[in-house]
Protein backbone atom coordinates (compact mmCIF):
# COMPACT_ATOMS: atom_id res chain seq x y z
CA UNK A 1 0.00 0.00 0.00
CA UNK A 2 1.33 3.41 -1.01
CA UNK A 3 1.49 6.43 1.21
CA UNK A 4 -1.64 8.61 0.87
CA UNK A 5 0.47 11.73 1.15
CA UNK A 6 3.58 11.34 -1.05
CA UNK A 7 2.37 8.35 -3.11
CA UNK A 8 6.01 7.28 -3.34
CA UNK A 9 6.85 5.15 -0.36
CA UNK A 10 5.10 2.21 1.30
CA UNK A 11 2.60 3.15 3.96
CA UNK A 12 3.64 1.82 7.34
CA UNK A 13 1.47 3.96 9.59
CA UNK A 14 -2.27 3.42 9.51
CA UNK A 15 -3.95 6.30 11.24
CA UNK A 16 -7.59 6.16 12.18
CA UNK A 17 -9.19 9.45 13.20
CA UNK A 18 -12.73 10.28 14.16
CA UNK A 19 -13.97 13.71 13.19
CA UNK A 20 -17.59 14.76 13.45
CA UNK A 21 -18.60 11.16 14.01
CA UNK A 22 -16.99 10.10 10.72
CA UNK A 23 -14.12 7.66 10.67
CA UNK A 24 -11.16 8.63 8.48
CA UNK A 25 -8.35 6.29 7.64
CA UNK A 26 -5.00 7.60 6.52
CA UNK A 27 -2.12 5.42 5.37
CA UNK A 28 1.26 7.11 5.61
CA UNK A 29 4.90 6.33 5.11
CA UNK A 30 7.18 6.88 8.07
CA UNK A 31 8.52 10.22 6.81
CA UNK A 32 5.13 11.75 6.01
CA UNK A 33 3.77 10.50 9.32
CA UNK A 34 6.63 12.18 11.12
CA UNK A 35 5.99 15.42 9.23
CA UNK A 36 2.42 15.37 10.49
CA UNK A 37 3.63 14.86 14.01
CA UNK A 38 2.55 11.23 14.30
CA UNK A 39 4.87 9.31 16.57
CA UNK A 40 5.97 6.19 14.74
CA UNK A 41 8.65 4.80 16.93
CA UNK A 42 7.98 4.03 20.52
CA UNK A 43 11.05 4.68 22.60
CA UNK A 44 11.93 1.38 24.21
CA UNK A 45 13.74 1.65 27.50
CA UNK A 46 16.97 -0.27 27.86
CA UNK A 47 15.58 -1.80 30.97
CA UNK A 48 11.83 -2.16 31.46
CA UNK A 49 12.09 -1.98 35.23
CA UNK A 50 14.12 1.20 35.03
CA UNK A 51 11.52 2.80 32.83
CA UNK A 52 8.85 1.78 35.26
CA UNK A 53 10.91 3.14 38.09
CA UNK A 54 11.47 6.36 36.24
CA UNK A 55 7.73 6.94 36.18
CA UNK A 56 7.62 6.41 39.91
CA UNK A 57 10.67 8.27 41.00
CA UNK A 58 10.83 11.09 38.54
CA UNK A 59 8.28 13.02 40.57
CA UNK A 60 10.50 13.11 43.60
CA UNK A 61 14.04 13.06 42.30
CA UNK A 62 15.43 14.95 39.41
CA UNK A 63 18.17 13.68 37.15
CA UNK A 64 20.61 16.14 38.59
CA UNK A 65 20.48 14.79 42.13
CA UNK A 66 23.11 12.16 42.71
CA UNK A 67 23.96 9.70 45.45
CA UNK A 68 26.29 11.16 48.06
CA UNK A 69 28.31 7.96 48.27
CA UNK A 70 28.62 6.60 44.72
CA UNK A 71 27.52 9.62 42.67
CA UNK A 72 24.97 7.51 40.78
CA UNK A 73 22.09 9.47 39.32
CA UNK A 74 18.59 8.54 38.26
CA UNK A 75 19.88 8.50 34.68
CA UNK A 76 22.35 5.77 35.69
CA UNK A 77 19.54 3.82 37.23
CA UNK A 78 17.43 4.15 34.12
CA UNK A 79 20.27 2.86 31.97
CA UNK A 80 21.03 -0.18 34.10
CA UNK A 81 18.04 -0.91 36.32
CA UNK A 82 20.48 -1.23 39.22
CA UNK A 83 21.28 1.03 42.17
CA UNK A 84 24.89 2.11 42.58
CA UNK A 85 25.28 1.41 46.29
CA UNK A 86 23.45 0.85 49.55
CA UNK A 87 23.23 4.58 50.21
CA UNK A 88 21.20 5.13 47.03
CA UNK A 89 18.32 3.60 49.00
CA UNK A 90 18.49 6.49 51.47
CA UNK A 91 19.22 9.17 48.90
CA UNK A 92 16.31 8.26 46.66
CA UNK A 93 14.20 6.98 49.54
CA UNK A 94 10.80 8.50 48.81
CA UNK A 95 10.70 7.28 45.23
CA UNK A 96 12.06 3.89 46.19
CA UNK A 97 9.32 3.37 48.73
CA UNK A 98 6.67 3.81 46.05
CA UNK A 99 8.61 1.63 43.61
CA UNK A 100 8.93 -1.20 46.13
CA UNK A 101 5.23 -1.03 46.85
CA UNK A 102 4.57 -1.55 43.15
CA UNK A 103 7.15 -4.31 42.68
CA UNK A 104 6.58 -6.28 45.88
CA UNK A 105 3.16 -5.05 47.01
CA UNK A 106 4.91 -3.80 50.12
CA UNK A 107 7.83 -1.64 51.15
CA UNK A 108 8.48 -2.93 54.63
CA UNK A 109 10.89 -5.75 55.38
CA UNK A 110 9.36 -8.22 57.80
CA UNK A 111 11.96 -10.93 57.47
CA UNK A 112 15.00 -11.52 59.59
CA UNK A 113 16.42 -8.44 61.27
CA UNK A 114 20.15 -7.94 61.10
CA UNK A 115 22.74 -6.26 63.24
CA UNK A 116 26.14 -5.85 61.66
CA UNK A 117 29.11 -7.13 63.61
CA UNK A 118 31.04 -4.43 65.44
CA UNK A 119 34.64 -5.26 65.94
CA UNK A 120 37.61 -2.98 66.15
CA UNK A 121 38.79 -3.84 62.68
CA UNK A 122 35.33 -3.35 61.23
CA UNK A 123 34.92 -0.03 62.96
CA UNK A 124 38.27 0.97 61.58
CA UNK A 125 37.19 -0.19 58.12
CA UNK A 126 34.05 1.90 58.28
CA UNK A 127 35.94 4.95 59.53
CA UNK A 128 38.48 4.45 56.76
CA UNK A 129 35.68 4.16 54.20
CA UNK A 130 34.16 7.38 55.49
CA UNK A 131 37.54 9.16 55.39
CA UNK A 132 38.21 7.98 51.84
CA UNK A 133 34.78 9.15 50.87
CA UNK A 134 35.45 12.59 52.38
CA UNK A 135 38.84 12.69 50.68
CA UNK A 136 37.28 12.03 47.30
CA UNK A 137 34.76 14.80 47.83
CA UNK A 138 37.45 17.18 49.06
CA UNK A 139 39.45 16.57 45.88
CA UNK A 140 36.39 16.97 43.72
CA UNK A 141 35.59 20.30 45.35
CA UNK A 142 39.26 21.35 45.22
CA UNK A 143 39.64 21.71 49.01
CA UNK A 144 43.25 20.65 48.85
CA UNK A 145 44.24 21.53 52.40
CA UNK A 146 41.45 19.40 53.76
CA UNK A 147 42.37 16.66 51.30
CA UNK A 148 45.99 16.64 52.48
CA UNK A 149 44.84 16.44 56.09
CA UNK A 150 42.47 13.56 55.30
CA UNK A 151 45.17 11.74 53.37
CA UNK A 152 47.49 11.94 56.38
CA UNK A 153 44.81 10.56 58.67
CA UNK A 154 44.14 7.68 56.26
CA UNK A 155 47.88 6.90 56.09
CA UNK A 156 48.11 6.71 59.85
CA UNK A 157 45.17 4.30 60.04
CA UNK A 158 46.43 2.10 57.20
CA UNK B 1 45.08 -22.04 33.70
CA UNK B 2 42.10 -24.38 33.57
CA UNK B 3 39.61 -25.25 36.21
CA UNK B 4 40.40 -28.31 38.31
CA UNK B 5 37.02 -29.69 39.25
CA UNK B 6 38.58 -32.66 40.99
CA UNK B 7 39.24 -30.28 43.88
CA UNK B 8 35.54 -30.50 44.64
CA UNK B 9 34.73 -33.70 46.53
CA UNK B 10 31.62 -34.37 44.44
CA UNK B 11 32.62 -32.38 41.37
CA UNK B 12 30.12 -29.83 42.61
CA UNK B 13 27.28 -31.96 41.33
CA UNK B 14 26.26 -33.84 44.47
CA UNK B 15 22.81 -32.38 43.91
CA UNK B 16 22.43 -34.66 40.87
CA UNK B 17 22.49 -37.84 42.88
CA UNK B 18 18.69 -38.20 42.88
CA UNK B 19 18.64 -38.91 46.60
CA UNK B 20 16.08 -36.25 47.49
CA UNK B 21 12.32 -36.48 47.73
CA UNK B 22 10.34 -36.75 44.44
CA UNK B 23 13.64 -36.81 42.59
CA UNK B 24 12.08 -38.28 39.44
CA UNK B 25 10.01 -35.08 39.15
CA UNK B 26 12.03 -32.51 41.09
CA UNK B 27 15.68 -32.46 40.03
CA UNK B 28 16.99 -30.02 42.54
CA UNK B 29 16.18 -27.32 45.05
CA UNK B 30 18.18 -24.14 45.30
CA UNK B 31 17.92 -21.20 47.67
CA UNK B 32 19.98 -18.11 47.23
CA UNK B 33 20.45 -15.01 49.39
CA UNK B 34 21.63 -11.74 47.84
CA UNK B 35 23.87 -9.73 50.18
CA UNK B 36 26.18 -6.74 49.89
CA UNK B 37 29.14 -5.74 51.98
CA UNK B 38 28.84 -2.34 53.65
CA UNK B 39 31.28 0.37 52.63
CA UNK B 40 31.59 -0.32 48.90
CA UNK B 41 29.60 0.61 45.82
CA UNK B 42 27.61 -2.33 44.44
CA UNK B 43 29.52 -4.55 42.03
CA UNK B 44 28.27 -2.94 38.82
CA UNK B 45 29.39 0.51 39.94
CA UNK B 46 32.46 -0.45 41.94
CA UNK B 47 35.94 0.11 40.57
CA UNK B 48 38.28 -2.85 40.01
CA UNK B 49 40.15 -2.09 43.24
CA UNK B 50 36.95 -2.03 45.29
CA UNK B 51 35.84 -5.38 43.91
CA UNK B 52 39.21 -6.89 44.75
CA UNK B 53 38.95 -5.49 48.28
CA UNK B 54 35.49 -7.01 48.61
CA UNK B 55 36.94 -10.34 47.51
CA UNK B 56 39.80 -10.24 49.99
CA UNK B 57 37.45 -9.24 52.83
CA UNK B 58 35.08 -12.09 51.94
CA UNK B 59 37.99 -14.51 51.65
CA UNK B 60 39.15 -13.65 55.14
CA UNK B 61 35.65 -14.13 56.55
CA UNK B 62 35.03 -17.39 54.67
CA UNK B 63 38.19 -18.91 56.15
CA UNK B 64 36.59 -18.96 59.61
CA UNK B 65 33.07 -20.06 58.64
CA UNK B 66 32.66 -23.71 59.70
CA UNK B 67 30.53 -24.83 56.75
CA UNK B 68 33.04 -23.32 54.32
CA UNK B 69 36.21 -24.58 55.96
CA UNK B 70 36.75 -27.10 53.15
CA UNK B 71 35.55 -24.72 50.45
CA UNK B 72 37.46 -24.41 47.19
CA UNK B 73 37.79 -20.97 45.64
CA UNK B 74 37.83 -20.40 41.91
CA UNK B 75 38.81 -17.00 40.57
CA UNK B 76 36.57 -16.65 37.53
CA UNK B 77 38.59 -13.64 36.44
CA UNK B 78 41.63 -15.89 36.02
CA UNK B 79 39.95 -18.73 34.17
CA UNK B 80 39.58 -19.15 30.40
CA UNK B 81 36.05 -19.03 28.92
CA UNK B 82 35.82 -22.83 28.54
CA UNK B 83 36.42 -23.38 32.26
CA UNK B 84 33.97 -20.68 33.20
CA UNK B 85 31.38 -22.27 30.92
CA UNK B 86 32.01 -25.60 32.65
CA UNK B 87 31.20 -24.11 36.06
CA UNK B 88 28.12 -22.44 34.62
CA UNK B 89 26.87 -25.67 33.04
CA UNK B 90 27.15 -27.31 36.46
CA UNK B 91 24.88 -24.59 37.85
CA UNK B 92 27.66 -23.54 40.23
CA UNK B 93 27.99 -19.98 38.94
CA UNK B 94 25.61 -17.68 37.11
CA UNK B 95 26.08 -16.64 33.52
CA UNK B 96 26.76 -13.10 34.70
CA UNK B 97 29.52 -14.11 37.13
CA UNK B 98 31.09 -16.35 34.49
CA UNK B 99 31.22 -13.37 32.13
CA UNK B 100 29.38 -15.36 29.47
CA UNK B 101 26.57 -12.87 29.21
CA UNK B 102 27.10 -10.32 26.43
CA UNK B 103 25.68 -7.58 28.64
CA UNK B 104 28.02 -8.34 31.54
CA UNK B 105 31.67 -8.82 30.62
CA UNK B 106 33.88 -10.70 33.05
CA UNK B 107 34.69 -8.57 36.11
CA UNK B 108 37.90 -8.45 38.05
CA UNK B 109 37.36 -9.99 41.46
CA UNK B 110 34.68 -12.40 40.19
CA UNK B 111 35.07 -15.57 42.25
CA UNK B 112 33.16 -18.45 43.77
CA UNK B 113 33.66 -20.48 46.94
CA UNK B 114 32.26 -23.99 46.70
CA UNK B 115 31.72 -26.50 49.45
CA UNK B 116 29.42 -29.48 49.82
CA UNK B 117 26.05 -28.22 48.53
CA UNK B 118 26.96 -24.62 49.34
CA UNK B 119 28.31 -21.80 47.24
CA UNK B 120 29.24 -18.17 47.64
CA UNK B 121 29.52 -16.12 44.46
CA UNK B 122 31.53 -12.94 44.93
CA UNK B 123 31.09 -9.84 42.79
CA UNK B 124 28.04 -11.07 41.02
CA UNK B 125 25.34 -8.41 40.56
CA UNK B 126 25.52 -8.18 44.35
CA UNK B 127 28.77 -8.57 46.28
CA UNK B 128 27.55 -11.88 47.62
CA UNK B 129 25.20 -14.48 46.30
CA UNK B 130 25.01 -17.30 48.81
CA UNK B 131 23.42 -20.48 47.59
CA UNK B 132 22.45 -23.87 48.87
CA UNK B 133 21.74 -26.68 46.42
CA UNK B 134 20.05 -29.96 47.26
CA UNK B 135 18.91 -33.00 45.34
CA UNK B 136 15.14 -33.40 44.85
CA UNK B 137 12.45 -31.43 46.65
CA UNK B 138 14.27 -30.23 49.77
CA UNK B 139 13.37 -26.63 50.53
CA UNK B 140 13.63 -26.90 54.30
CA UNK B 141 16.99 -28.62 54.23
CA UNK B 142 18.37 -26.09 51.76
CA UNK B 143 17.00 -23.23 53.87
CA UNK B 144 18.53 -24.57 57.07
CA UNK B 145 21.93 -24.78 55.36
CA UNK B 146 21.86 -21.33 53.79
CA UNK B 147 20.41 -19.64 56.87
CA UNK B 148 23.28 -20.99 58.94
CA UNK B 149 25.83 -19.92 56.34
CA UNK B 150 24.25 -16.46 56.15
CA UNK B 151 24.32 -15.97 59.92
CA UNK B 152 27.92 -17.13 60.12
CA UNK B 153 29.07 -14.90 57.30
CA UNK B 154 26.96 -11.94 58.44
CA UNK B 155 28.61 -12.12 61.85
CA UNK B 156 32.01 -11.68 60.20
CA UNK B 157 31.14 -9.24 57.42
CA UNK B 158 28.96 -6.14 57.74
CA UNK B 159 26.06 -6.56 55.31
CA UNK B 160 24.24 -3.57 53.84
CA UNK B 161 20.95 -3.50 55.71
CA UNK B 162 18.18 -0.94 56.12
CA UNK B 163 15.67 -1.16 58.96
CA UNK B 164 12.73 -0.50 56.64
CA UNK B 165 13.85 -2.09 53.36
CA UNK B 166 15.83 -5.03 54.74
CA UNK B 167 18.91 -6.41 52.99
CA UNK B 168 19.87 -3.95 50.26
CA UNK B 169 20.54 -5.23 46.76
CA UNK B 170 21.56 -3.73 43.44
CA UNK B 171 18.25 -4.64 41.83
CA UNK B 172 15.11 -3.51 43.65
CA UNK B 173 13.44 -6.84 42.85
CA UNK B 174 15.73 -8.63 45.32
CA UNK B 175 15.61 -6.23 48.26
CA UNK B 176 14.18 -7.28 51.65
CA UNK B 177 14.99 -10.88 52.41
CA UNK B 178 17.19 -11.11 49.31
CA UNK B 179 15.92 -14.67 49.17
CA UNK B 180 15.02 -16.58 46.05
CA UNK B 181 13.99 -20.17 46.52
CA UNK B 182 13.69 -22.21 43.35
CA UNK B 183 12.80 -25.72 42.45
CA UNK B 184 13.88 -27.31 39.17
CA UNK B 185 10.95 -29.46 38.16
CA UNK B 186 10.17 -31.74 35.22
CA UNK B 187 6.56 -31.43 34.07
CA UNK B 188 6.06 -33.47 30.89
CA UNK B 189 2.71 -34.84 32.11
CA UNK B 190 1.22 -31.40 32.49
CA UNK B 191 2.66 -30.33 29.12
CA UNK B 192 1.30 -33.39 27.29
CA UNK B 193 -2.16 -33.06 28.87
CA UNK B 194 -2.04 -29.33 28.04
CA UNK B 195 -2.69 -28.46 31.68
CA UNK B 196 0.56 -26.58 31.98
CA UNK B 197 -0.87 -23.19 30.92
CA UNK B 198 -3.34 -23.22 33.80
CA UNK B 199 -0.72 -24.32 36.27
CA UNK B 200 1.74 -21.60 35.22
CA UNK B 201 -0.98 -18.94 35.30
CA UNK B 202 -1.96 -19.97 38.83
CA UNK B 203 1.68 -19.74 39.93
CA UNK B 204 1.67 -16.07 39.12
CA UNK B 205 -1.46 -15.51 41.16
CA UNK B 206 0.30 -17.13 44.09
CA UNK B 207 3.27 -14.74 43.92
CA UNK B 208 5.51 -17.28 42.22
CA UNK B 209 7.15 -17.25 38.82
CA UNK B 210 8.84 -19.72 36.48
CA UNK B 211 11.90 -19.73 34.27
CA UNK B 212 13.88 -22.14 32.12
CA UNK B 213 16.67 -24.50 33.08
CA UNK B 214 19.28 -21.80 33.58
CA UNK B 215 17.21 -19.30 35.50
CA UNK B 216 16.45 -15.76 34.51
CA UNK B 217 16.13 -15.13 30.81
CA UNK B 218 16.53 -18.78 29.82
CA UNK B 219 13.99 -20.64 27.75
CA UNK B 220 12.05 -23.66 28.79
CA UNK B 221 13.51 -26.76 27.14
CA UNK B 222 12.84 -30.42 27.77
CA UNK B 223 9.81 -29.57 29.95
CA UNK B 224 12.06 -28.39 32.76
CA UNK B 225 10.78 -25.43 34.75
CA UNK B 226 12.34 -23.48 37.58
CA UNK B 227 9.62 -22.33 39.94
CA UNK B 228 10.60 -19.57 42.35
CA UNK B 229 9.21 -16.82 44.55
CA UNK B 230 8.57 -13.58 42.71
CA UNK B 231 8.74 -11.12 45.58
CA UNK B 232 11.35 -10.80 48.31
CA UNK B 233 9.93 -7.98 50.42
CA UNK B 234 6.97 -7.76 52.80
CA UNK B 235 7.04 -11.42 53.76
CA UNK B 236 9.36 -13.28 56.05
CA UNK B 237 11.76 -15.94 54.82
CA UNK B 238 9.56 -18.60 56.44
CA UNK B 239 6.41 -17.30 54.76
CA UNK B 240 8.10 -17.24 51.36
CA UNK B 241 9.42 -20.73 51.91
CA UNK B 242 6.08 -22.03 53.11
CA UNK B 243 4.27 -20.63 50.09
CA UNK B 244 6.79 -22.22 47.71
CA UNK B 245 6.60 -25.50 49.58
CA UNK B 246 2.82 -25.65 49.41
CA UNK B 247 2.49 -24.58 45.78
CA UNK B 248 5.29 -26.78 44.44
CA UNK B 249 3.88 -29.69 46.45
CA UNK B 250 0.58 -29.08 44.71
CA UNK B 251 2.26 -28.89 41.28
CA UNK B 252 3.98 -32.24 41.97
CA UNK B 253 0.57 -33.76 42.79
CA UNK B 254 -0.90 -32.35 39.58
CA UNK B 255 2.00 -33.78 37.59
CA UNK B 256 1.54 -37.23 39.15
CA UNK B 257 -2.16 -37.08 38.35
CA UNK B 258 -1.48 -35.96 34.74
CA UNK B 259 0.89 -38.88 34.28
CA UNK B 260 -1.76 -41.28 35.60
CA UNK B 261 -4.34 -39.86 33.17
CA UNK B 262 -1.89 -40.13 30.27
CA UNK B 263 -1.22 -43.79 30.96
CA UNK B 264 -4.91 -44.54 31.44
CA UNK B 265 -6.25 -42.69 28.39
CA UNK B 266 -3.39 -42.92 25.92
CA UNK B 267 -1.19 -45.65 27.27
CA UNK B 268 0.09 -47.17 24.05
CA UNK B 269 0.57 -43.77 22.33
CA UNK B 270 2.66 -42.53 25.24
CA UNK B 271 4.57 -45.77 25.49
CA UNK B 272 5.41 -45.64 21.79
CA UNK B 273 6.44 -41.99 21.97
CA UNK B 274 8.74 -42.55 24.93
CA UNK B 275 10.40 -45.65 23.51
CA UNK B 276 11.01 -43.74 20.29
CA UNK B 277 12.75 -41.04 22.36
CA UNK B 278 14.87 -43.74 23.98
CA UNK B 279 15.63 -45.30 20.59
CA UNK B 280 16.78 -41.98 19.18
CA UNK B 281 19.10 -41.29 22.11
CA UNK B 282 20.44 -44.83 21.96
CA UNK B 283 21.25 -44.80 18.25
CA UNK B 284 21.43 -41.22 16.96
CA UNK B 285 24.80 -40.09 15.57
CA UNK B 286 24.24 -36.36 15.98
CA UNK B 287 22.13 -34.55 18.55
CA UNK B 288 21.56 -30.84 19.09
CA UNK B 289 21.21 -29.62 22.67
CA UNK B 290 17.47 -29.02 22.31
CA UNK B 291 16.94 -32.43 20.72
CA UNK B 292 18.85 -34.16 23.47
CA UNK B 293 16.91 -32.27 26.13
CA UNK B 294 13.57 -33.16 24.60
CA UNK B 295 14.37 -36.86 24.17
CA UNK B 296 15.87 -37.00 27.65
CA UNK B 297 12.62 -35.50 28.89
CA UNK B 298 10.75 -38.38 27.24
CA UNK B 299 13.07 -41.01 28.68
CA UNK B 300 12.85 -39.42 32.10
CA UNK B 301 9.07 -39.65 31.91
CA UNK B 302 9.36 -43.29 30.85
CA UNK B 303 11.54 -43.99 33.89
CA UNK B 304 9.06 -42.14 36.13
CA UNK B 305 6.21 -44.22 34.71
CA UNK B 306 8.28 -47.37 35.26
CA UNK B 307 8.15 -48.22 31.56
CA UNK B 308 11.95 -48.36 31.62
CA UNK B 309 13.12 -49.88 34.83
CA UNK B 310 16.86 -50.35 34.48
CA UNK B 311 17.80 -46.75 33.88
CA UNK B 312 18.46 -44.64 36.95
CA UNK B 313 17.37 -41.06 37.52
CA UNK B 314 20.97 -40.34 38.50
CA UNK B 315 22.21 -41.35 35.04
CA UNK B 316 19.58 -39.12 33.44
CA UNK B 317 20.60 -36.22 35.65
CA UNK B 318 24.25 -36.70 34.74
CA UNK B 319 23.33 -36.81 31.06
CA UNK B 320 21.63 -33.42 31.37
CA UNK B 321 24.81 -31.84 32.68
CA UNK B 322 27.55 -33.76 30.89
CA UNK B 323 25.99 -33.56 27.42
CA UNK B 324 26.33 -29.78 27.35
CA UNK B 325 28.79 -28.11 24.99
CA UNK B 326 31.51 -27.09 27.46
CA UNK B 327 31.47 -30.50 29.16
CA UNK B 328 31.79 -32.28 25.81
CA UNK B 329 34.70 -30.04 24.81
CA UNK B 330 36.30 -30.67 28.21
CA UNK B 331 35.93 -34.45 27.79
CA UNK B 332 37.37 -34.32 24.26
CA UNK B 333 40.17 -32.09 25.47
CA UNK B 334 39.76 -29.49 22.74
CA UNK B 335 37.41 -26.85 21.38
CA UNK B 336 34.63 -28.28 19.22
CA UNK B 337 32.69 -26.78 16.34
CA UNK B 338 28.91 -26.92 16.56
CA UNK B 339 28.64 -30.02 14.36
CA UNK B 340 31.47 -31.72 16.26
CA UNK B 341 29.63 -30.92 19.49
CA UNK B 342 26.47 -32.56 18.15
CA UNK B 343 28.43 -35.67 17.16
CA UNK B 344 30.22 -35.79 20.52
CA UNK B 345 26.90 -35.37 22.34
CA UNK B 346 25.27 -38.27 20.48
CA UNK B 347 28.34 -40.42 21.17
CA UNK B 348 28.36 -39.55 24.88
CA UNK B 349 24.63 -40.22 25.34
CA UNK B 350 24.84 -43.46 23.36
CA UNK B 351 27.67 -44.80 25.51
CA UNK B 352 26.03 -43.82 28.77
CA UNK B 353 22.81 -45.57 27.77
CA UNK B 354 24.69 -48.63 26.50
CA UNK B 355 26.43 -48.96 29.84
CA UNK B 356 23.12 -49.04 31.67
CA UNK B 357 21.18 -50.90 28.98
CA UNK B 358 21.24 -54.38 30.54
CA UNK B 359 17.78 -55.76 30.08
CA UNK B 360 16.14 -52.57 28.83
CA UNK B 361 13.33 -53.30 26.38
Amino acid sequence: MMCDSCHERDAVVHLTTIENNAVHQLHLCERCAAERGVETTVATPKHPLADFLHQQVVATATDSSSCTFCNATMADFRATGRWGCARCYTNFEAGIRELLRRVHGNHRHVGRAYLPPMSESLEQASVLGELRDRLRRAIETEQFELAADLRDRIRVME
Amino acid sequence: MTVDLSLLPDGGVGWLDASGRHSDIVLSTRIRFARNVEGYAFTGRARDGERLRVLSQVREAVATVPSLREAVMYRLDELPPTSRALLHERHLVSKELAGLDAQHPLRSGAAVFLADGLGVMVNEEDHLRLQALRSGFALQEAFAAIDKLDRDLGARLPYSYHSEFGFLTACPTNVGTGMRGSVLIHLPGLVLTKEIGKVLASLQQMGLTYRGLYGEGSEVVGNFFQISNQTTLGRSEEELLDQLLRVVGHVVEREVEARRVLLRDAGYIIEDKLWRAYGTLRYARSLTFDEAMNYLSGVRLAVGLKLISTLSVYTLNKLLIFSQAAHLAFAEGRALTESETNLARARYVRRALEEEAGSVG
